[in-house]
C-alpha cells in the first residue's frame, strides 16, 4: 500500500513538474494524500487521473506548423532563387541536426563521426549517377540506404568503445571512409570530382517544373532539390516524433537516464542502439547524397569535413537544446543568421561559435529552447505524458 | 629483405612519436575519464609557443622548450580550473562538447595568430645526422631521440605515479574521487595538476613534432586521433600500454606506407580497428576499471 | 561545550528529504551509537557531518566553529575522519598506499603512524604490499579502519563497519576499535546490530525515517522503547 501511495505521489510530483511555471494543471500532493487518507483506494485515487500527451499549445502548434509547411511547399512560385538555395540550406542542416540530436540526445550516442554518412551517401550518389543512368532522386534514396547498411559493419566495431571513446572511434571511422573514397580514381581520388550539368538535370519532373513555373532548367532542378530537401527535412523531424511518441521512445529515455536500469526492465539496448544508429545514417545519408547533388562537385576532404557536417550541425543542437525536438528548429535558426552576418569575419565567426557552444554547455546546458520551455512550459510537439486530473479543483 | 628490417625501424621509431602524442591524453584519461578532443589542437598551440620563444627570444628549440613549458603546464591548469572542472560529473556530452568547442577555437585562434603556412622548429645539423647499423641500414638520430624520449616520459610518469605522494593521490581520485575527498584531496586541484603535467607532456611531444616534421594550425585533429589510437590500443591507464600502442600505429604506418604512399594514414586506422576488434579493452587493460 | 553537535539538521537529496531536524551531540572521548532500520537516515546523518552531503552551515558545529557545507576535504583538515560504508578502498593503492593516502589532507601527530597501525593489526604488515583487492573482507575493513586513524583524527564516524564480516573477525573489529577510544578519539557508530550498538556505546540515538526517535544511555533504555523507535510500532 504504501509503495503505491509514493507511487501516487511522485506521478503527482511529476505531472506538477511537466506543467512549471506556477500554472498547475494537475493535482496538487495535498488532492492526492487526502483521496488516500480518507481511505477512498488506490483505484478510486487512479480513476481521478487520465493519461494526455496534447497540450493546449501543441493543438495551435499543429495548426500553425500546418500552415507553414503549405506556405514553405509552395514558396518557389513566389520566391527568388537566393532564397531557395537558402532554405535548401536551412532544411539540409536541420535535417542533419535532427538526426544527431536522435543519436546524441535521446540515445546516447555521442558521435563526432556522422560525416562518415554525409560522405557516404554523398560519394555513393556521385558514384550511381556517373556510373549509371539513373534518377538521381532514385540515387538519393539508394545511398542512403547503402549508407544505413555500412552503419551495420560499422557499428559491430564502433559500439565496442562507450561514451567518449565512442566519439573518438566514430571520428576514426569516418576518416577511414575519407581514406577509401580518396583511393576511387574513377571518382577522381583525393581531388574529388564535379558532376556534369547535363547529368543533374535528368531529374524526375523537370520539364513539369519548368513549364509550370515558367523557369531555366539549372532553376527547375533547384526547386525539386528544395522539395527533397523539405521532405527529407520533415522527414526527420516525423522521425524523431514518431519514434519518441513509440514504445521505443520509452524505452530510449530509460537508456539515457540509466542503461543498467533499462536493461532490468527487459530493453535490448544493443538493438535499440543499433536501430537508432542505423535510422539515422539512412538519414544522414541521404541529406548528405542530396547536399553534394545540389553543390555538384564532391572533394574526399569536404565530403567527410568534420567541421560542416559534425562541429556546426552539434553547435545547431546545443544551442537550440539537445534533446528536445524544438531545439534544432531553435537552434538552425540562429546558425543561420550568425552565417549570413558572420561567416564573412572567417576564424573570428568559428571562434565565436565556439565560444558560444562552450558557454551554452557551461551555463545553460538545456540550450535556448530548454531554457524557455523550462520557464514558460512550452512544449510544441507533445511527447510528454502527463497526468491529469479528471475534474480541476479550480 | 633489408628494405623491410629498416622499415620496422623507422616505424618502430615513429611509434615514439606518437607515444609522446598519446602520453598527455592517456594520463588524462586515466585520472579524471576526460576525453580531450583538443589534444591534438594543444599539441599545434605548444609547437607554436616553442616557434614563439624561438623567434622572440632567438634561443634554440631546446631552450625555447625550457621556456614554454612551465607557461605551459599554467596553461593546462587554468584550463582545466576555469573550464573543464565545470564540465566532470555531469555526463558524457559536456566534457565532449566543450573540448570538441576548444579544439574550434584553438585552431581558428592559431589560424589567426599565425596564419596557415607550414612552420618547423629548426635545430641544425642535427635534424638530418643519422647512426649507420650496417653497411646499407642507417637510422636517423632524431627518430632515435624521439624513441628514446617517449620512453623517458613514460618512465618518469610512471615514477610519478607510483613514487610519490602525489601519484598516489591521482590514483586514489581515478579510483573514487568522493573517498578521496574523505582523505582530503581536493579532486579539483588534482584535475588541474594533471592537466598541467600533461600539457608539459604535449610540450615534449611538440618540439619532436617540430622539428620532424613541418606543422600548421590545421593539423591538431589527426595527430588526436593517433594518440586516441595508440591509447585505446595499450589499454586505458597503461603508459607502457600507451608505448606498445603507439609503436603499433607507427609499424602500421610505414608498412602501409611502404605498400602504397597513399596508405598510410588508412593502414593507422585499419590496425587500430583490428586490435579494438580483437581486444576490445586493449593490449593491457588495467585489472579494475 | 561539546566537541561535535547538530542542530536542526536537515538534508536533503535533491527534492528528497532525507534527514529532519535532527539534534545531537558528542563529547570529547565519547562514543555515541546510531541506529536505525535500513533508510532511517543513518548513514545520511554521517555524509551531512563529514561534507559528502551539503547541508546548511550552522547545523553542524565542532570545536565551537559550524562546518555545515564545508567541503569534505576542509572538514578531515579539522579533524572529522570516516570510515565509509562498504569499505571502499582504492583498488589501484596497495595496504600500505590505502594506509598512507589517510594523511594526505591531515599529517599531524598523534597516536596514530604507520607503525601503530600496524601493531594494531599485524596482518596488515605482512600484507603491505599487496593490492587492497586481494585481502579479504576483513582485512579491507581494517585498512578501512586505518586510513581514517592515520590523520589522527578527533573524531571518527564509523559507518557500518561490522557489515558483512563474519562474527569473530567483527569482534576483532570491536577489540581494535575499544582501544581505538582509549585514545581519546570520539566515535559515532552507525550499526544495524542493536546489540553490539548497545555494548559499545556510552549514548544511543535512534533514527526513523530521518527523524530522531529516542536518545539515552544504554542502560537507561528499555527494550520496548528502542524496538518502538526502531519500527515506529
Amino acid at each position: 500500500m504504501s509503495v503505491h501511495i509514493r507511487f501516487l505521489e511522485w506521478c503527482a510530483n511529476l505531472c506538477r513538474r511537466s506543467v512549471l511555471g506556477g500554472d498547475v494543471i494537475g493535482p496538487s500532493h495535498d488532492h492526492v494524500d487526502a483521496s488516500l487518507s480518507h481511505g477512498s483506494g488506490v483505484g478510486t485515487a487512479l480513476s481521478k487521473f487520465r493519461v494526455e500527451t496534447a497540450t493546449r499549445t501543441s493543438r495551435i502548434v499543429l495548426v500553425a506548423g500546418s500552415i507553414l509547411i503549405f506556405v514553405l511547399v509552395l514558396l518557389p512560385a513566389f520566391a527568388g532563387r537566393t532564397l531557395v538555395q537558402e532554405m535548401i540550406f536551412v532544411f539540409y542542416m536541420l535535417g542533419l541536426a535532427q538526426c544527431w540530436n536522435l543519436l546524441a540526445g535521446y540515445t546516447g550516442l555521442v558521435s563526432v563521426g556522422q560525416q562518415a554518412f554525409v560522405g557516404m551517401g554523398a560519394y555513393l550518389l556521385f558514384f550511381m549517377i556517373s556510373t549509371s543512368d539513373i534518377d538521381p532522386l532514385i540515387a538519393i534514396v539508394a545511398a542512403g540506404l547503402l549508407a544505413g547498411a555500412l552503419a551495420l559493419p560499422t557499428a559491430l566495431v564502433v559500439f565496442r568503445l562507450r561514451g567518449a571513446y565512442f566519439a573518438i572511434g566514430t571520428w576514426v571511422m569516418s576518416e577511414v571512409y575519407r581514406l577509401v573514397w580518396a583511393q576511387v580514381k574513377s571518382l577522381g581520388g583525393g581531388t574529388g570530382m564535379s558532376l556534369a550539368t547535363s547529368t543533374t538535370f535528368q531529374i524526375f519532373g523537370i520539364e513539369w517544373i519548368k513549364s509550370l513555373f515558367g523557369v531555366k532548367t539549372s532553376i527547375a532542378r533547384d526547386i525539386i532539390i528544395y522539395w527533397v530537401a523539405l521532405v527529407l527535412c520533415l522527414g526527420a523531424v516525423m522521425l524523431i516524433y514518431t519514434v519518441l511518441r513509440s514504445r521505443y521512445g520509452l524505452a530510449l529515455a530509460a537508456i539515457r537516464d540509466s542503461e543498467r536500469a533499462a536493461e532490468s526492465i527487459g530493453v535490448d539496448i544493443f538493438k535499440m542502439k543499433l536501430w537508432v544508429y542505423m535510422v539515422t545514417a539512412i538519414g544522414t545519408g541521404m541529406i548528405g547524397a542530396l547536399i553534394y547533388l545540389h553543390k555538384a562537385r564532391i572533394s574526399p576532404d569536404a565530403a567527410f569535413s568534420v567541421l560542416d557536417w559534425t562541429a556546426n550541425v552539434i553547435f545547431i543542437v546545443v544551442i537550440g537544446g539537445i534533446g528536445t525536438i524544438e531545439g534544432p528548429l531553435v537552434g538552425v535558426i540562429v546558425f543561420y543568421v550568425m552565417q549570413t552576418y558572420l561567416a564573412g569575419f572567417g576564424t573570428w565567426y568559428l571562434i565565436l561559435l565556439g565560444t558560444l557552444a562552450i558557454a551554452v554547455m557551461l551555463f545553460a546546458p538545456q540550450g535556448i529552447w530548454g531554457y524557455f520551455s523550462n520557464r514558460y512550459g512550452l512544449e510544441l510537439f507533445p511527447l510528454r505524458r502527463i497526468l491529469r486530473a479528471n475534474h480541476r479543483d479550480r | 629483405m633489408l628494405s623491410w628490417v629498416d622499415t620496422i625501424l623507422q616505424g618502430a621509431l615513429l611509434g615514439g612519436l606518437y607515444a609522446l602524442f598519446a602520453a598527455g591524453l592517456s594520463l588524462i584519461f586515466g585520472i579524471m575519464r576526460l576525453v580531450n578532443l583538443a589534444h591534438g589542437d594543444l599539441i599545434v598551440l605548444a609547437a607554436f609557443a616553442i616557434l614563439s620563444a624561438m623567434t622572440a627570444l632567438g634561443v634554440g628549440p631546446v631552450l625555447a622548450f625550457l621556456i614554454a613549458a612551465p607557461i605551459l603546464f599554467c596553461i593546462g591548469y587554468a584550463l582545466q580550473h576555469f573550464v573543464l572542472n565545470r564540465t566532470l560529473g555531469r555526463g558524457v556530452l559536456p566534457p565532449l562538447l566543450v573540448t570538441f568547442g576548444l579544439s574550434i577555437i584553438l585552431q581558428n585562434a592559431l589560424l589567426e595568430g599565425f596564419s596557415a603556412d607550414s612552420r618547423r622548429l629548426s635545430a641544425g645539423t642535427i635534424e638530418t645526422a643519422s647512426l649507420a647499423l650496417l653497411n646499407d641500414l642507417a637510422i636517423g638520430l632524431m627518430p632515435l631521440l624521439t624513441f628514446a624520449s617517449a620512453v623517458a616520459v613514460i618512465l618518469a610518469l610512471n615514477l610519478l605515479f607510483y613514487r610519490t605522494a602525489v601519484g598516489r593521490a591521482f590514483r586514489a581520485t581515478s579510483d573514487d574521487s568522493e573517498i578521496a575527498q574523505l582523505m582530503g584531496i581536493d579532486n579539483r586541484r588534482i584535475y588541474s595538476l594533471a592537466m598541467g603535467v600533461a600539457m608539459v607532456v604535449v610540450a615534449i611531444a611538440a618540439l619532436y613534432l617540430g622539428i620532424r616534421a613541418n606543422f600548421d594550425p590545421t593539423i591538431g585533429p589527426a595527430r588526436l586521433l593517433y594518440a586516441f589510437e595508440a591509447v585505446i590500443i595499450g589499454g586505458l591507464g597503461s603508459f607502457w600500454g600507451t608505448l606498445v600502442g603507439g609503436i603499433i600505429i607507427g609499424l602500421a604506418q610505414t608498412i602501409g606506407a611502404k605498400i602504397n604512399p597513399e596508405w598510410q594514414i588508412l593502414a593507422g586506422h585499419i590496425a587500430f580497428f583490428i586490435v579494438l576488434v580483437i581486444h576490445p579493452r586493449g593490449l593491457f587493460p588495467r585489472a579494475i576499471d | 561545550m561539546p566537541l561535535l553537535a547538530t542542530h536542526n539538521l536537515d538534508a536533503y537529496y535533491g527534492d528528497f528529504q532525507a534527514l529532519f531536524g535532527i539534534e545531537t551531540y558528542l563529547e570529547e572521548g565519547e562514543t555515541v551509537a546510531i541506529i536505525g532500520a535500513n533508510g532511517a537516515g543513518k548513514s545520511t546523518f554521517l555524509k551531512s557531518i563529514c561534507g559528502l552531503l551539503k547541508v546548511s552551515n550552522d547545523c553542524v558545529v565542532y570545536a565551537g566553529h559550524p562546518i555545515g557545507g564545508l567541503r569534505a576535504t576542509s572538514i578531515v583538515r579539522q579533524g572529522i575522519a570516516m570510515i565509509p560504508e562498504g569499505r571502499r578502498l582504492f583498488p589501484s593503492l596497495t595496504v600500505e598506499e590505502n594506509l598512507l593516502i589517510g594523511r594526505y589532507g591531515r599529517n599531524v601527530a598523534g597516536p596514530w603512524t604507520l607503525e601503530t597501525i600496524f601493531a594494531l593489526f599485524p596482518i596488515l604488515k605482512e600484507r603491505r604490499s599487496t593490492p587492497s583487492t586481494a585481502l579479504s573482507g576483513g582485512q579491507q575493513q581494517m585498512v578501512a579502519i586505518g586510513r581514517a586513524l592515520i590523520s589522527n583524527p578527533r573524531v571518527l564516524l564509523c559507518d557500518e563497519i561490522s557489515l558483512g564480516l563474519a562474527p569473530i573477525v567483527i569482534r576483532d573489529i570491536y577489540q581494535a576499535l575499544q582501544k581505538i577510544r582509549e585514545t581519546g578519539t570520539s566515535v559515532i557508530l552507525v550499526e544495524q546490530d542493536i546489540v553490539r550498538a548497545m555494548q559499545t556505546a556510552d549514548r544511543v540515538y535512534c533514527f526513523q525515517e530521518g527523524r530522531l526517535s529516542l536518545s539515552g544511555k544504554p542502560n537507561e533504555l528499555t527494550r520496548e522503547r528502542i524496538q518502538s523507535a526502531y519500527f515506529g510500532t
